[in-house]
């Protein structure tokens, strides 16, 4: 079965043909070219294929696009604004946040998701939101510390 | 392109009545909530079906309402984010502390009561890709005919892992199931059954609708057993509800992880008065010993998870009844 959807994505309103069982990342990587979103262990273990639905951070590798209909989708790609990179991007870039850097987006969406629940997360409040999202460089500290510094650059 | 989930029709009911219609109409459909045990399943080759039941936009299955005689009406539908959020549900300890412990926050934002309560079992030589089942003969739970856990039995002893589960049932959790011939009522305790591969106890064509909890009163906290802080499926886990501080205390006990089904362990004797407490305490945690039956489903040893599921219990009595840790110089288990 095939459907027409209609989703938001970072800001433009898109409409696709879907086949039912069709994956958001699918939609996202294969369609919209919008490739920031990774792939890594394809079932819902890592959190390299966070994204946000409706402001809260979702796996697009277990989340079916036909469920995501009139929904609003936010990728990496649309965090920086106007050629300015966000606060997260900009902190996870100046405090060594990315090493490799095929966690950091999973890590940033997931991070930005805490952030505006939560614009004053202590240490605890970050590792539980980052609990989902491996970084196989382990580069951790680097990671909480570069939210430590956006969420502090945020609330200024 | 991602490993391709089979092809399948998605329907989207409005109702519970257009859901069960939806389930019986299409024989071999799944019901679908939050999906992140049905996809992966779906996707890994677990499972096949030609419809999915899509239950999401019920939203008569999203609502957490006072409940008979002061207990409390929670839906199915109800993400654990929220369940973890819920002040009326914080008179149930075990449950928020058990709903914390499930999987990843990004899991818990979608991931629904029902679903975590009719999750499938796992197992070592299940949870696997395809190709590695294939490579072993695949297993008696799924395309194959041996158990490769327990090769002479004749059941399959793949592990319930559910943490919410066990919280649920120490504190007398029934449930609401709707099917095609109607409404009925079950305890959560005789939901379950002790084989792998038919664990629950749902007839064709019916869905849980909402979970019933009576009234609070036990003091109640549930730990798990895992190596990952986040996302682990418990390897053991134990929920304790007390019903009194010190002298007199009754306890329940429910372990997941261990068999095929969540096990509720009714502790006969109550703490008496006068009674040695360390003496107490030692043997709920013999008699937990005895009680769970782990397998080589998971990838710690079946004797660390019965040691440290009983130390947990033990743990866990001593503090609902307001006891110190009986020794601080304890390893962690």
């Amino acid at each position: 079965m095939k459907r027409i959807v209609s989703l938001e994505i970072n800001g433009r309103t898109v409409e696709e043909i879907v086949p039912d069982n069709m994956l958001l990342v699918d939609l996202l990587r294969d369609r919209q070219g919008l490739t920031g979103t990774k792939q890594g262990c394809d079932g819902g273990e890592c959190g390299a294929c966070t994204v946000l639905v409706d402001g809260r951070p979702r796996l697009s590798c277990i989340a079916l696009v036909a469920g995501c209909d009139g929904k609003r989708i936010e990728t990496i790609e649309g965090q920086a604004k106007g050629g300015h990179l966000s606060a997260l991007q900009r902190a996870f870039h100046e405090n060594l946040g990315a090493q490799c850097g095929f966690c950091t987006p999973g890590m940033i969406l997931a991070a930005e998701g805490l952030l505006r629940d939560n614009p004053a997360p202590d240490e605890d409040e970050i590792r539980v939101a980052l609990g989902g999202n491996l970084c196989r460089c382990t580069g951790y500290v680097k990671i909480i510390e570069s939210v430590q510094v956006a969420a502090a650059e945020m609330r200024s | 392109m991602s490993e391709a989930l089979p092809e399948f029709q998605l329907l989207a009911p409005a109702s519970v009545d257009e859901a069960v219609a939806a389930l019986g109409a299409n024989p071999g459909a799944l019901a679908s909530a939050g999906g992140t045990d049905l996809i992966v399943r779906l996707r890994k080759g677990l499972s096949e079906t030609g419809t999915l039941v899509d239950l999401g936009g019920i939203a008569a299955l999203n609502d957490i309402t006072p409940g008979a005689g002061g207990g409390l009406r929670i839906g199915a539908g109800v993400t654990l984010a929220a369940l973890a959020k819920s002040a009326p549900l914080a008179e149930y300890p075990a449950i928020p502390r058990a709903v914390a412990t499930v999987a990843g926050p990004t899991h818990r934002e979608v991931a629904t009561l029902g679903g975590n309560l009719c999750q499938d079992t796992r197992c070592v030589y299940y949870n696997q890709s395809h190709w590695w089942r294939q490579s072993n003969g695949f297993c008696l739970k799924y395309r194959g005919e041996i158990c490769h856990v327990a090769p002479k039995g004749n059941r399959c002893r793949a592990a319930f892992s559910g943490d919410i589960a066990p919280a649920l049932m120490v504190h007398g959790a029934s449930l609401e199931i709707a099917g095609p011939d109607g409404t009925r009522h079950l305890p959560l305790a005789e939901f379950y059954h002790e084989d792998g591969a038919a664990h629950l106890g749902l007839n064709p064509g019916e869905i849980v609708v909402a979970v019933l909890l009576p009234p609070p009163g036990p003091v109640s906290d549930y730990a798990k057993v895992r190596v990952r802080a986040a996302v682990d499926y418990p390897l053991a886990g134990i929920a304790v509800a007390c019903t009194q501080a010190r002298e007199g205390a009754r306890f329940t006990l429910a372990i997941t992880g261990t068999n095929s089904a969540p096990m509720l362990v009714d502790i006969a004797d109550a703490l008496a008065e006068g009674a040695d407490a360390d003496a107490y305490f030692a043997a709920l945690e013999k008699q937990v010993q005895k009680a769970v039956s782990p397998q080589r489903t998971s990838t710690l040893a079946p004797h660390y998870r019965r040691l440290s599921v009983s130390a947990l219990a033990a743990r866990l009595a001593r503090q609902t009844a307001g006891f110190a840790p009986e020794d601080s110089q304890r390893p962690e288990p």
